[in-house]
This record gives C-alpha cells, structure tokens and sequence, in this order.
C-alpha cells in the first residue's frame, strides 16, 4: 500500500507499524514517525494525509489515546532536550518528549522534584500535560498543568503557538488528549525538597468505611497519600487496604550515613517480564493469593519509615514491561471519579466489583482535590478507584458498562488517559465541556489534523 | 472504531440476510455496534432484516450488492468505506446449492463455486484493501466445516468453502501487522433456512451460537474460530482418515 503522507521515508525516519497503548488491546497500523527538530514536527504535521496525526510520548496511556488507525503517529521522545533550569526559582524549560524519569535526574541533585508524578516515571511533559495527570498530592497540589506556567504548541497549520495558563487553548489542551497540537515545550514550576527520600507512614483498614474514615480525617496531613485496597476480600473484608501516606523527608530525619548525600536519585530495575507469558497467570487464585500476602505483610501502623522515591512513587517501574503478566490478551485499566457527597456509588461500586470477583491486584483508591480548569481534565474533587482486569475476563465489557452508568448517574466520570471501552453515548454526561472542547477543535483545526484512535471512538 | 474487546462501532455485513450474520449483528448492536450496512441483492426480505435492525437502535443502511457481480464490487463497497470508517466486515453470503442436481446441472454448481468462491475472492480483497488503508478493522469470513475434508454428500459446496478457507487464511497472513484482522469462522451444521429439511447432523449449531463464537473470537483476535469448538478435535481426527474409511462414514 502506499502512504497518504508526502514525505520520504527514509528521511523522516517513517515505519509502518502496529501500535497499542500500554493495555496492549486492539493494535491498529498507523505510520510511526519520530521527528529530531521542531522543524521535522511541523513538517511531519503539514504533511499528514486524510487519517492526520497524533503526538505520542512513552506510550504509557492504557488504552488508545496515542494510537491513530491509517494515519501518522508522532513518537515525540527524540526531542528530549531540558533547555533551561532556574535553580533559584524552581521552573524548568524542557522539550515535551522529556520524560518525568529524566527531569528527576537531572533536578533532584539541585533540590528539586516535579510538582505531579503518576505511578511511573516513564510518562514525558507533553504526555503529562495532554492526560493532565494526576499524582498522590492532588488533594494538596492538584494536576500537573497547574504547575504549567507556558508552553508551545505547534497546532495544524503548521504554526508553534506559545499557551498561557488562563486561556482557553491551555483548557483545552490540559487534559486535551494530544488533540489540540503538539506540544514541543514546557515551563514547569518544581517543588523544593531536602532529600531524596520519602519519610512514610503505613496504616491498614480493615474494610471501605474504615478505610473512607480514615482518608477523610487524615489526609490533610500528608502531602502524598493513597490506599491500595483488595478487591478480592469479600463479606465484612470487603474494601480492606493498605493507607501508604508520606511527604520528603526532611535533612534532619536522614540518619548520618544518608545525609552526606541526601539528595542522590537511586532506582533499581529488575530483568524485564518475559515477551510470552501463558495466559492467565493472573486468575483469581493467584491474585487472590497475592492479595492476603500484601495485606498481611503491610504492618498495622508504622510510621516515619525512609523509603526510596522510586519505591514510593513507582514500584512498577522496577520491572520492565510489567503489563505482559497479563498475557496475549492484555488487560484494561478502569478509573473514575465520583463527587464527594457520591459515597454511596463509591460503596456500591467496591461492592459489585467484589461481588464479581475481578483479578485485579493493582486497585488504588485516593481523594482528589479541587479541580483544574483543563475542559477534559479528569480530576474532581471527590474518590477516585482505579483498576487494572484482565480483558480476556468473561463478561466484562458489559459489567464495566454499568459501572459507567453508576459513575455517570452519580455526577462522576472515566479517565480517558485509561479508557479503551467507554460507550459513547456517556461521554457528554462526565464531560460537560465536551461542546467547548469539540468546538474549539473545530476552529483551530477545520482540517480534523489531529486525530487519534480514542478521538475516533468516542467522537471527540 | 473497535474497543478493547474488539467490538465494533459500524458494521457491514456482505450478504445481508443471512441469519448467522443478522444473528451476529443483534448480538454487536447489543454491545457497541451503532451503524450497519446490509448489503446484498435488494429484496423485501433485505429491507425487512434492515427494519429489524433499526428496531434494535441501530443505524441501519441496506446496499446492492450481488456477489456474482465482480465487476460491480469496487464500486459498491467503496462507497461504504467512502462514509467513513467500518470496524467489521462480515462477508457471510453463500449458497449451499442442491447437490444431486449440481452434479448433473455444471452451470448450477459453477453458480455455486461463483457466489461462495469467486464472489468472495472480489469482495473480500476490495474490502481488505480499503480496512488496510483505515490501518485497523476485523474480516470475518464465514467459512464451513465442509471446507476441511470433502465428503460425498456436498462436495460442490465444500469444495467451494475449501477454497474460500484457504483464501481467507493467506488474506489473513498478508494482512498481518498491519492492524486488520481477519477471522475464519468454520461452523458445523447450522439450523438455518439453509439447511432446513437436511438431515441434521452431529455436533448441530444454531445461528446465536455462531453469533457468540464470533464475539469471543473478536475479543481474543483469534485467526480461526470453529462452532461448537468441539469441531477443531473432530475435524482433526477426520481429516486424517484414510480415503476408503472417510468414505464409508455416515457423514
């Protein structure tokens, strides 16, 4: 078959290729193109054909938000220049295709961290900007666009626009799945720190409204806080989880053999996860296993414990290629939000899933804070539950289905940073300013240049 | 565009009054499928199978389609793909024919080997064609168990299902990595209008039950689905039986 694009190949450095987000569910053929310079991006841009373009970063999105079935697929990590630090100020000025992990290297030794890291380090600026992603501070530092003090975006005719917080293309494009433009730069405000460790305290929760109680009375403590909950224990168990809460630790609670170099950025990673894995290696046995082991182990309160930012933040980054457990079939990752005031859907919802007893052994639930203004950005304030299932699970399109009706009839919503099913139908009802974003959309971009499997889907 | 599970948003079903495939369409529009394209020889009973479906929620559109009709295939399901994207084609028309008077009648089974053959070879490569420039979509081919091992009593009509078998698993292969999906469906006997008054063999299905095979084999992206699955250890012990016992089995 021959391309829609009009470029070469092999200058442009052009691959068919089948891609899939992180869930690794429905692949689709689209042009892979990596451009090195901002000038191979706006080419790449002006010369995509009819099925256009979307960015796409590290491909950490579950579901199809970087895929673009037939067309183009901008692979932005070429371009991962950090351009400026103000080591005195806080911010930063670095490409988009820089990746959290990087920024850590490079600002942690200066005193510095990012002011929104999700649970892997392996996501880039501009990936973090289009997901506006969340981290365990929302209830204290919100989503990462807030700490966005500008950035560029080449839109669809070619031109790199610079977007300031305030206005409605920063809106749109916080949160704005890629769709707006490409976002080639960033000025982040960073957070100080002392040390490059995490001073935590555990507690468990012996079931939901145990565990709701105590996030409620006490999360306004903690700068970072999130429970893992078991969503296989059932009956009076049901919502059991481990609260794990913690802020940096400051320079006076490192023992001496740490604070000759306490800001060092340490992370460990173990072999990759095999290519070929049987499948169902996750039933529910062996996560039901699992879940008791993590359960028991987690100590009943223990406070003060000194734990590495890679082992807080992200213990799966620890393991390469972790979403091939899931075998062949992949897996999706379910998280919504539901308004505070909304926990009787939260309680229902925890219920149902225990009920119908869904592997999952990665189910976080947190309380988000005040929302960003970002039209599509996720996070209201309210508790938020997110779940990875093995997508093979029988019946399990149709029993998300009607999580999706709980979640909308109670004012509340799906990520689509995760999304990979959402009915249609549903979106206008989580997303109120659908019609803003469609809008503007349509403005900016008459061409329809931006576009992507999840746009397609869900008629964004 | 399809979901995680490999369900589709838009639909078009070649030869559009077939029950298995208004089987399976219920069964998708029940999940995701909103649009659907019935094609095939403009008749009361297409425009009524359209109906049923719209009854269901769907958006439903009905194109002439005549399979004996090579030439005209381009045409016609290029204006489908024309409206925008199809997640799933069903090419599921076919002709079972009479075999006693086939055998005697050649312009009768060339009509079948046309229709069930010759037919699907042109729609099928128009269609791939047009899913491969979309960069994603399932090909679901209605193949037969009568495919895998001739027997005397419909050797026409199995011998044109082994042929189309065959084409659809090197489409299959071609097709690969490139984000399309095709899938064999190998039902056993199916209680259809199709067979009605047929001795009902072993092992007999129904159209749902070919409908739901086909929705597990989407969400697994299998390359061949056989309905009941109990079909794939059968036929594999009967495609290696010698000639002479085959032939004597009262199959």
């Amino acid at each position: 078959m021959s391309a829609e694009t009009d470029f070469d190949p092999d200058v442009m450095g052009m691959d068919h290729t089948t891609v899939t987000g992180w869930g690794r569910t429905a692949p689709t053929g689209a042009w892979l193109i990596r451009p090195r310079t901002y000038e191979e991006a706006a080419a790449a841009v002006r010369g995509c054909g009819a099925r256009g373009g979307i960015p796409r970063g590290l491909g950490r999105a579950y579901g199809d938000a970087a895929q673009n079935a037939g067309g183009s697929v901008l692979d932005m990590t070429a371009l991962d220049r950090v351009h400026a630090i103000d080591a005195d100020g806080g911010t930063v000025l670095c490409d988009a295709g820089v990746s959290l992990h990087r920024l850590m290297e490079v600002l942690l030794p200066l005193g510095w961290f990012v002011p929104v890291t999700p649970g892997t380090r392996y996501v880039t600026v501009g990936g973090a900007i289009g997901a506006d992603i969340h981290g365990k501070n929302h209830h204290v530092s919100g989503s990462f666009a807030r700490h966005v003090l500008a950035l560029e975006l080449l839109t669809a005719d070619g031109e790199i626009r610079t977007v300031i917080p305030g206005t409605p293309l920063f809106d749109a494009t916080a949160g704005g799945m890629g769709l707006t433009g490409v976002i080639l730069t960033a000025t982040i405000r960073l957070q100080p720190v002392e040390t490059s460790l995490m001073s935590v305290d555990t507690e468990r929760a012996t079931d939901l409204d145990d565990l709701m109680a105590r996030l409620a009375a006490t999360d306004h403590r903690y700068r970072y806080s999130v429970a893992w909950i078991d969503l296989l224990a059932r009956g009076a168990a049901t919502g059991r989880a481990v609260l794990t809460r913690g802020d940096h630790a400051p320079l006076d609670a490192l023992p001496a053999r740490l604070r000759r170099d306490p800001l060092a950025f340490r992370t460990s990673r173990l072999p990759a996860t095999p290519a070929i894995l049987p499948e169902g290696l996750l039933s529910r046995t062996t996560v039901g296993l699992f879940n008791e082991l993590w359960y028991r182990k987690a100590p009943r309160t223990r406070t003060g414990r000194l734990q590495r930012i890679s082992g807080f933040f992200h213990p799966l980054d620890g393991v390469p290629h972790w979403n091939r457990v899931y075998g062949r079939g992949g897996f999706v990752q379910y998280q919504f939000v539901v308004g505070h005031g909304r926990e009787d859907a939260l309680r229902r919802i925890v219920r149902r899933i225990s009920e119908r007893r869904c592997p999952s052994f990665l189910a976080v639930l947190k309380r988000f804070g005040e929302a960003d203004p970002g039209w599509l950005s996720f996070p209201v304030p309210g508790w938020t539950l997110a779940l990875d299932i093995p997508a093979g699970l029988p019946g399990l399109g149709a029993f998300l289905d009607e999580l999706d009706e709980e979640v909308a009839a109670a004012g509340g919503r799906v990520y689509l940073a995760k999304d990979a099913r959402l009915r249609p139908e549903l979106l206008a009802a989580m997303y109120p300013r659908l019609d803003d974003f469609r809008e503007l959309r349509a403005e900016l971009d008459p061409r329809g240049v931006f576009v992507s499997d999840l746009a397609r889907r869900l008629s964004l | 565009m399809k979901d995680a599970f490999g369900l589709p948003q838009s639909l078009l079903v070649l030869g559009g009054t077939s029950e298995i495939a208004l089987a399976t369409a219920r069964r998708l529009i029940a999940r995701r499928t909103r649009t659907v394209w019935l094609a095939g020889r403009p008749s009361p009973a297409l425009e009524e199978a359209a109906g049923q479906l719209r009854g269901l929620g769907a958006d439903v559109h009905t194109v002439a389609f005549d399979a004996l009709d090579p030439g005209s295939h381009e045409a016609v399901l290029g204006k489908v793909f024309a409206e925008g994207d199809v997640d799933m084609v069903l090419l599921a028309f076919g002709l079972l024919g009479d075999q006693a008077r086939d055998e005697r009648e050649p312009e009768a089974a060339v009509r079948v080997a046309q229709t069930n053959y010759t037919g699907a070879v042109s729609a099928g490569l128009v269609c791939a064609r047009s899913l491969q420039s979309q960069g994603h979509g399932s090909l679901v081919v209605m193949s037969s168990v009568a495919g895998e091992r001739a027997r005397r009593a419909n050797f026409i009509y199995g011998s044109s299902k082994a042929g189309l078998d065959a084409f659809a698993q090197g489409l299959g292969d071609a097709l690969h990595g490139t984000g399309v999906h095709v899938m064999v469906v190998r039902p056993g006997f199916v209680r259809t209008r199709m067979t009605a008054g047929l001795p009902e063999a072993p092992l007999a299905t129904t159209p749902e039950a070919v409908a739901s095979a086909v929705e597990l084999g989407l969400r697994r992206r299998s390359e061949t689905v056989w309905v009941p699955g109990t079909l794939r250890v059968v036929m594999a012990a009967l495609r290696h039986l010698p000639r002479g016992v085959f032939r004597r089995l009262p199959v």
